[in-house]
């Protein structure tokens, strides 16, 4: 117990060691880049553990083809900026299938474009290791994972058998074929990740920013219509709103909230009288009772 | 999440005065912990019900949960707010350890609800080994179970020294004093031998709130603190500048050749650029040069911070080594006396060969000695040949490189470890280490001028072990007993050493147990090491049915030294031959042990050489060998065709 360390020293500290375990015990690890606040920090993070060198590894985005277009617009924008290896990959069977999270649902489209696309991605690289920005406060299957979390050669999760924790010490062994999802901000919750972004300054999508944006109600959400793919059901209407996402994912699969916060700290703000969690603006979440630890033992991240 | 009242959205200034104000608070990492239904995980949702840290879809899924999965009626059930896995919610229990967040003004916490089924104590450990403080619960009705005991003494093991004892559930025995004081009285009694510095009851109803956030109306004799009051003001023990610098080095960052740092965690003390250390393998010194960071180089950095380390001069330091302080350092040996508690399914065995990972550092390690067992209701100690799942020991490990430690009492970032079997890469078990063993640093190897290459020399032979293993009757001594013969008329050096012969003399005293097979096999590998040493080539026929034993007598011996001989014999071959009529007794229940009937026989993944026996000669099998031997020159500079087949 340190008090001459703030909080976010700690979280930090915590972040960065677990950074450094992975290039060092790891043959070939990977860093799964999602673009949203989550993996900015993680990126930060990345780029604070290896100084003055650069991260070891690669970035892999998984491209589902229906992520905002300011989205793809920023993540190329911070690979220049920062010079980080960047890989993407799309499920191409997917795409020759016309897989569309309007016509094929959340379910399908999510499993499809992201989990299948996932285990591919990670088979054709041979990752052995691979960081994700997930956190333990977003989910209640989340909360029961470990830090090293081990995947069979199937990518697949075994909840009911983890390997033990034990203090900071990680077993990083693998056989082959086998890998560990790595989550160095387990222990942070939403409220330390826009802490930090404000304390560090660091760069985020503009979308978290409130804006004027087009979009529809559907299902009690707002829907950003980012593209023509999204056709208009009767009785629906366009309208020009005051929003911004406090996630983002695939824009059709993610709610908009009404708000005002152009700034970081009005956002944070907003933040602190929330009355709902940030999940509530994931589709995915809610289509059954449990689908986030079933999703994961497919090979979700 | 607020527990503060809500700010004005535009004003920018109140927010960072907040953040500020976040940031002054000290951090709690706790756990829950107890028997089964002790209302651990209930605790838990009452905590962040009650300090409304629970969002509106949250709670709208937890009431449709609580119809669907609750144990309470129509009410609320929280512990479906932490029993996150499908299986806990359909079960009612916790199987692995959850950690939530929540924060009240003064501070913030980090609680680990760990599950409190015997079978799995692993994951309560899991969540013990970061805790500074450990909530006992009891449920009132029950008193101290086995499990409380179990728990209270894993977490005095793991260096928790404050302890809530709360007593739940006192509702259901009318908010009884009598029943409290009874049990906090139980409590006190065994646990004043685990040395806690501070043990606080509270009586509490968990589902219904008494004694939660605030004192409760139900129970006017209790005068002492409710639960979250006192999570909130006990004293937590300040990082301890003066403990000696310890950096378990983790990383060496080399991206030019003009820099090269040493990353890591420092695990204890304060470090500041002129500061003189040593490298604790070593022993060479050198100063600090830069801490480094991405945010510009540091004037000092203290326990906790994760920095870059550049030295003045180039000395030798990789992962694993650590730099510390040149008046206090570690302890540098390769055998050391540890508490140790066992995770896994397949009892620990003194003699087998494990992977010991420390924080940075990696070694093979055995169990030289399990001294004794301690038994969790008692905590006598007790003598044992093996350790069981979940079971605690003191043991003797020796590694076969020396490592850097701290007792786990002065330091648990540089006093811990964990066991990872290398079949697996499953995690069996935790330790914390207690001392060095001085034996490892004064028994020193004896050096000699005659070496192993020039004794093998004089017989113009490559020494090795060729390690026949099989089932009992496979032919492995027949086989081997024919190849030596063809040795020794080719004039070379050879011994067989026959497990049944063996059986006779050195190790008359080992049976037949999983312990005693093992021990058989270590002194076994000892003996032919020697025998190699002594240019000798070793033929080794035994059973050998565990691969962890086979690789650990090949890794007693340089590369190229071990070939394993798979002798394949079907069992129902060999129960048919039955040469000694041992299948026949062990078939009728009359030999216990016996390797194929009761004992399982592992065969070799990658043996040098697959001899499939049915149908083939003594001549035939013995040639195959022969053909190895050559090919791996232990034999050389001769015809074979001049050997009758």
């Amino acid at each position: 117990m340190t008090k001459s360390l703030t909080h976010l020293q700690r979280l930090e500290a915590e972040a960065i060691h677990i950074f450094r375990e992975v290039a060092a015990t790891f043959t070939k690890p990977v860093m799964l880049y999602s673009i949203g606040k989550d993996s900015s920090v993680m990126l930060h993070l990345a780029m604070k553990a290896f100084y003055p060198a650069k991260p070891p590894f690669p970035f892999l985005h998984v491209d589902t083809t229906w992520k905002f277009k300011e989205m793809i617009a920023f993540r190329d924008s911070e690979a220049k900026r920062l010079g980080f290896d960047l890989l993407l990959h799309s499920n191409q069977d997917g795409i020759d299938q016309g897989i569309s999270p309007f016509v094929h649902g959340s379910n399908t489209h999510t499993h499809i474009m992201k989990t299948v696309a996932l285990r591919q991605a990670l088979d054709k690289y041979g990752f052995d290791a691979a960081f994700g920005g997930a956190r333990r406060d977003e989910e209640k299957s989340r909360a029961k994972e470990r830090i090293f979390s081990f995947r069979n050669a199937q990518h697949s999760w075994d909840p009911k058998n983890q390997r033990p924790e034990m203090w900071k010490i990680y077993n990083t062994r693998v056989a082959k074929g086998e890998s560990i999802r790595v989550f160095p901000i387990s222990n942070w919750t939403e409220l330390d990740v826009w802490q930090y972004i404000l304390q560090e300054n660091i760069p985020i999508v503009p979308l978290y920013y409130a804006a004027k944006r087009p979009v529809v109600e559907r299902d009690g959400m707002l829907i950003m219509r980012d593209d023509e793919r999204m056709q208009l059901l009767p009785g629906e209407k366009l309208q020009e709103k005051l929003v911004r996402f406090r996630t983002l994912g695939c824009y059709p699969l993610t709610g908009a909230i009404e708000s005002d916060a152009v700034t970081l700290p009005e956002i944070v703000s907003e933040m602190l009288i929330a009355r709902t969690s940030e999940r509530q603006g994931r589709m995915i979440d809610k289509d059954e009772a449990g689908s986030m630890e079933k999703k994961k033992r497919e090979g979700y991240f | 999440m607020n527990t503060v009242a809500p700010i004005e959205a535009s004003a920018a200034e109140e927010i960072r005065a907040y953040m500020a104000e976040q940031e002054k608070k000290s951090l709690l990492r706790f756990l829950t912990c107890g028997s089964v239904d002790d209302g651990k995980s209930t605790l838990i949702g009452r905590l962040l019900y009650d300090t409304k840290l629970i969002f509106e879809d949250q709670l709208a899924a937890l009431q449709n949960d609580s119809r669907k999965h609750g144990t309470n009626g129509e009410d609320i059930d929280f512990a479906l707010l932490v029993d996150g896995l499908e299986a806990e919610r359909e079960q009612g229990i916790t199987i692995d350890v959850a950690y939530r967040f929540f924060s009240t003004p003064k501070r913030k916490f980090i609680v680990a609800d760990t599950p409190g089924h015997e079978q799995y104590t692993r994951n309560m450990a899991t969540g013990a080994s970061t805790a500074d403080l450990a909530i006992v619960l009891v449920d009132a009705r029950q008193g101290i179970l086995r499990q409380t005991r179990r728990h209270s003494f894993i977490a005095s093991l793991l260096g928790i020294r404050n302890i809530v004892l709360a007593i739940n559930k006192i509702d259901l025995v009318d908010y009884s004093q009598a029943i409290f004081d009874r049990i906090v009285a139980d409590y006190q009694d065994f646990a004043s031998k685990l040395g806690f510095q501070s043990i606080q009851p509270i009586p509490l109803s968990a589902r219904f709130g008494d004694n939660v956030i605030s004192a409760s109306a139900n129970m006017p004799w209790y005068k002492g603190p409710a639960l979250l009051e006192h999570l909130e003001d006990v004293p937590l023990a300040d990082a301890d500048e003066e403990r000696p610098f310890r950096f378990p080095v983790q990383y060496v960052n080399r991206p030019n050749l003009d820099f090269r740092g040493f990353s890591g965690t420092i695990a204890s003390g304060v470090v500041a650029p002129g500061d003189e250390v040593v490298v604790a393998k070593s022993g060479k010194s050198s100063r600090v040069k830069r801490v480094v960071t991405l945010d510009g180089d540091l004037d000092r950095a203290v326990e906790g911070q994760a920095v870059t380390l550049v030295l003045e001069d180039e000395v030798e330091v990789s992962r694993g080594n650590m730099l510390v302080a040149p008046s206090a350092r570690p302890e540098v040996a390769d055998q050391f006396a540890a508490h140790l508690v066992w995770f896994a399914e397949h009892a620990l065995i003194p003699g087998r060969s494990y992977i010991l990972r420390t924080e940075t550092d990696q070694a093979t390690a055995t169990v030289t000695d399990l001294k004794y067992r301690i038994d969790i209701n008692s905590f006598a100690q007790e003598a044992a040949k093996s350790l069981d799942l979940n079971e605690v020991g003191v043991v003797n490990i020796s590694t076969q490189e020396p490592i850097a430690f701290d007792p786990y009492k002065s330091n648990r970032s540089t006093g811990s470890f964990i066991l990872i079997d290398r079949l697996t890469n499953a995690t069996v078990g935790a330790g914390m280490i207690d001392f060095g063993l001085r034996r490892a640093s004064n028994v020193h190897w004896q050096a000699l001028d005659v070496s192993k290459a020039s004794r093998a020399d004089q017989k113009n032979q490559k020494p090795a072990v060729i390690w026949f293993t099989g089932l009992s009757g496979s032919g492995k001594s027949t086989v081997a007993n024919l190849v030596e013969k063809r040795l020794s008329s080719l004039g070379k050096h050879t011994y067989i050493l026959d497990g049944d012969n063996v059986r006779h003399g050195l190790n008359r005293d080992l049976g037949f147990t999983e312990e005693d097979r093992v021990e058989n096999i270590r002194r076994v590998g000892e003996v032919a090491k020697l025998m190699v040493d002594a240019g000798l080539i070793v033929l080794v026929s035994f059973i050998s049915p565990f691969r962890s034993e086979r690789r650990m007598v090949r890794e007693l011996l340089a590369d190229g030294e071990f070939l394993e001989i798979f002798v394949d014999t079907p069992f129902e071959e060999c129960a048919r031959r039955d040469p000694k009529g041992l299948y026949a007794k062990a078939l009728r229940g009359e030999i216990k042990n016996f390797t194929g009937v009761d004992s399982p026989y592992e065969a070799p993944e990658n043996p040098e050489l697959h001899l499939h026996t049915v149908g083939r000669t003594t001549e035939a099998l013995a040639s195959e060998v022969e053909k190895l031997l050559v090919e791996h020159g232990i034999i050389f500079n001769y015809d074979q065709s001049s050997w009758s087949i």
